[in-house]
């Protein structure tokens, strides 16, 4: 270790002035980040991870204060510095990547532009060399035809192609520490491995250092030299990657390494170890089939090229082929089974299963539950059919399915107000409160509105509204994607625990392997509308077939163990 | 590009023809008998007949409707009877002077109101949030003919800062031969800076009138949307970049906040239409809005479906105007033509 470590941070703490007073969100943290090397924060939300990264940076918000601690950059005191100084220092020093790049970038100005207004601002250009330079860092973050994408505007990109365009922005005047806050949430697997080889890459060749903030601990030790654990705003544990992952000492560390989803373990293992095992309970028998997919098709019309003279002069156009969300596919839910439906974005996991719920209509095949042809009901008078009570689902993101408007009891009363026959009274409070036991939600807390609410209440709160009538089925698209690690590993217990219980089936959707594995008997992968591939979890986690299933496999990334 | 403003130009159409038919209608549905009315109190019921036999009025309102459809489509609104002229002539001669008013009304308050919001956006819950939040509360209370009339009366009466609200210019001045019909326009041209000065004098307070109107939406709007953009991501990767505050309020923020505030303008644009009628009969401008009101109130309903046509046309292109700008600001608008 050098003697002048790159950046010092010492007992901050940093605090924010709320309508509910003043709020700690980072507790006296220290950190060091030594010249050349890759250091990851990890912790939950919630633990002040970001807003650590935020006060080196000195960009907090307006109620945000750094009360305590010193932060030292090579010899220059950030606490202290003026804004100016601090304007200097930002970009040209330090930069910073930021999660979700699409709304990271300005989305009215060309993406070569907006790397243009870093450079001209750093004096790393002049008007005559700027556009050059602007295309070799386009090169640089390996993004094909740079000469053309300098001219594209961010909702041109792909996810992916923007962060690349982020990681240019940063990098573009050659700073020597670069923050990358969740730089690959929201991404597909395979783009998270892309862009992180690519930071990394280009860290380690320029002699770079880097902090690393995630909550993913398996990513943050697959890349950093030494992790730093945060919880409730305070460091927990710090270590380097190799030994965190060998003997986390903190007991917070444990319980996070222990909920990550990883090879060779069962659902239970997700939880804490003090947790008892749960009753056992006759193993779910798989039954007839109950949903029956074939040849579904979902095909959307393409924007037709600009060809408005020709037809007005009598020419026949031809119009471009449509665009296959679906291509064709075939599957079938037994009864009582779990099945997984995984694949990256745009693969058409989510149409299908937006099919199948018949929420809109498919452009061919057949879709049969439990013998009835659904697929030929139209979606649009679906929701009153009484087939529609037995395939219920569970959306993605807890916050935004749930009405702001309404309490809790009433979110969880409506499927039953709606279509269980219930007209209020006693007994469709006590049906709601034994659904909120079934699911674990607190009776106390029934009469709270959402956004008084944690993510982990939230889904469950989804939960028992998608299983208050008995469903045969329930569609679980990505229920547990905006959770932490730690409630992804009880709400996935406990929608097993519900499934063996109620004998339902479970049609997942899911980007995670290693979940989708835990949960389901049988697992789909899918890609641009076809099915790769099909088997058993442990067949297609264990000895994937399929070239892309492997590449999906191998993306994850792996603890240096 | 041509295309789609072509495409949008065409949807204009439907909306005209609305606005002819419901004009039409709604002229003929008013209270008092235009024979009688232009035939005299001291008329014998002959007479009356006679007149309304030549206005056309004793046919059945469809043949009225296609006799006034024909006489559209050859650029003949009618003729009105209390000046004797034709409609199109009169709208000709008066929409400038109401044009000139509203476009310099609202061209104060852009001026007042964008950087006002903008300040209050950045420096928000300082002096100039306060007194964005005084400006915008005092502009939308209070109705223009008051402060109108208050304006007169400090600027005027009191202060004896402004001439007489008597028109466009004061009567020893000249005015330059039309060449647009503005008078700012027309003077600059010609080189005429007496009369530049006179005019601008004349048009000082009811556009300050208009404009003290006009601010608050404008204002609450940019404040609005500069802080919501202020707190978006991109902007914090702007700081996070190091770029000059300037360069982040101006160059990102603003040009993003632009959209809802361009929305707005449309809508002032059309609020401010409507307020022009009473701030032209407190300044005796000799404007469209007056010469409308003086038409109603005589059952003389060519002029009154010439300037409600006039005016239509006039929001159809304001709002193509909005759509073109919109494109040009956010690309994102472009590709969905």
């Amino acid at each position: 270790m050098t003697a002048v470590p790159l950046l010092e941070v010492k007992d901050l703490t940093v605090e924010f002035s709320t309508r509910r007073g003043i709020v700690q969100a980072v507790k006296e943290v220290n950190l060091t980040v030594p010249k050349g090397e890759i250091v990851g924060v990890v912790g939950e939300s919630g633990s002040g991870k970001s807003v650590t990264s935020y006060a080196v940076m000195r960009i907090l918000d307006r109620v945000g204060r750094i009360a305590r601690g010193t932060i030292t950059y090579t010899s220059l005191d950030l606490v202290g510095a003026s804004e100016p100084e601090m304007r200097d220092l930002r970009g040209r020093e330090m930069s910073m990547i930021f999660q979700n790049p699409r709304l990271a970038l300005n989305p009215i100005r060309k993406v070569g532009k907006q790397l243009e207004d870093v450079l001209l601002q750093h004096a790393q250009a002049d008007a005559r060399d700027v556009t050059q330079k602007a295309i070799e860092l386009l090169e640089q973050v390996r993004i094909a035809r740079p000469e053309e994408r300098y001219h594209a505007y961010p909702f041109e990109l792909s996810g992916g192609m923007c962060q690349r365009i982020v990681i240019a922005l940063a990098l573009a005047c050659k700073p020597q520490l670069l923050i990358a806050d969740e730089p690959t949430t929201g991404l597909d697997v395979t783009t998270q491995k892309a862009v992180m080889d690519l930071v990394v890459d280009l860290v380690r060749a320029r002699g770079m250092s880097a902090i690393l903030i995630t909550h993913d601990l398996g990513l943050a030790a697959a890349y950093c030299d030494k992790v730093v654990v945060m919880e409730k705003g305070r460091v927990v544990e710090t270590a380097t990657s190799i030994d965190i992952f060998r003997a986390p000492e903190a007991a917070y560390t444990r319980k996070l390494m222990r909920a990550t989803p990883r090879p060779g373990i069962t659902l239970h293992d997700l939880l804490p170890e003090e947790t008892p095992a749960p009753a056992p309970i006759a193993p779910h028998r798989i039954g007839e089939p109950l949903l029956v997919v074939e040849d579904l098709v979902k095909e959307y019309k393409r924007q037709a090229p600009p060809a408005r003279l020709a037809t007005m002069f009598g020419k026949k156009v031809e119009p471009p082929p449509p665009f296959r969300a679906v291509d064709g596919i075939s599957f079938t839910v037994n009864r009582g089974e779990s099945v997984g439906l995984v694949g990256e974005s745009g693969c058409g996991k989510s149409t299908t299963s937006t099919i199948v719920m018949r929420l809109i209509d498919a452009s061919g095949g057949r879709i049969t539950f439990d013998g009835e042809d659904i697929g030929a009901l139209p979606a649009r008078g679906f929701a009153s059919h009484p087939m529609r009570k037995r395939i219920q689902m569970v959306f993605q993101d807890p916050t935004e399915s749930l009405n702001p408007r309404y309490t809790v009891s009433r979110a969880i009363a409506d499927p039953l107000l709606r279509m269980g026959g219930y007209k209020g009274g006693a007994r469709l409070r006590d049906k709601v409160a034994e659904l909120a036991t079934m699911v674990g939600f607190p009776l106390d807390l029934l009469d709270r509105f959402p956004h008084q609410l944690s993510g982990g209440q939230k889904a469950r709160v989804g939960i028992a509204r998608a299983i208050a009538l008995n469903p045969d089925l329930v569609i679980l698209d990505e229920p547990t994607a905006a959770l932490d690690v730690s409630v992804q590993a009880v709400v996935l217990n406990l929608l097993q625990h519900l499934k063996e219980t109620l004998g339902m089936s479970y049609l997942f959707v899911s980007h995670d392997l290693h979940v989708v594995r835990l949960l389901c008997d049988r697992v789909i992968v899918m890609r641009q509308g076809r099915i790769v591939e099909e088997g058993t979890a442990e067949q297609v986690l264990e000895a994937p077939q399929a070239d892309y299933t492997r590449e999906l496999i191998s993306a994850i990334p792996h603890p240096p163990v | 590009m041509l295309s789609s403003f072509l495409r949008r130009l065409a949807t204009a159409i439907p909306s005209l023809i609305g606005v002819i038919i419901v004009t039409f209608l709604l002229t003929r549905v008013l209270p008092g008998d235009t024979a009688a009315y232009f035939a005299g109190p001291a008329a014998t019921p002959e007479a009356i007949e006679e007149i309304r036999v030549k206005l056309g009025l004793d046919k059945s309102i469809p043949e009225q409707f296609v006799d006034y459809v024909g006489a559209l489509v050859q650029g003949d609104l009618g003729s009105s009877l209390t000046t004797g002229q034709p409609v199109i002539q009169d709208i000709i001669d008066r929409l400038p002077a109401s044009a000139e008013l509203t476009l310099f009304g609202l061209f104060i308050a852009i001026a007042v109101a964008v950087p006002l919001g903008i300040l209050a956006a950045v420096r928000q819950g300082s002096w100039i949030d306060h007194l964005c939040r005084i400006v915008a509360t005092a502009g939308v209370s209070l109705p223009v003919f008051f402060t109108g009339l208050l304006l007169v009366y400090v600027f005027y009466y009191i202060l004896g800062w402004a001439p007489a609200p008597l028109g466009r210019l004061d009567v020893f001045a000249f005015p330059p031969d039309p060449i647009t019909g503005f008078l700012l326009i027309d003077c600059v041209l010609v080189g005429d800076w007496e009369t530049l000065g006179s005019a601008l004098a004349q048009l000082a307070v009811p556009s300050a009138t208009l404009a003290i109107f006009a601010l608050a939406p404008i204002t609450r709007i940019t404040r609005a949307s500069m802080l919501s953009v202020l707190s978006s991501e991109f902007v914090r990767t702007a700081r996070a970049s190091g770029l000059s505050p300037f360069k982040v309020i101006v160059g990102y923020a603003f040009r993003n906040a632009m959209l809802p505030v361009i929305t707005t303008l449309g809508m002032v644009f059309s609020f401010l239409l409507g307020a022009n009628v009473l701030v032209e009969k407190v300044f005796a401008w000799p404007g469209i809005g007056s010469y409308a009101v003086e038409a109603l109130i005589a059952s003389d309903y060519a002029p009154v479906q010439g300037f409600v046509l006039a005016m239509a046309i006039m929001y159809v292109v304001l709002n193509l105007l909005i759509d073109l700008l919109y494109g040009v600001i956010d690309p994102r608008v472009r590709i969905e033509g």
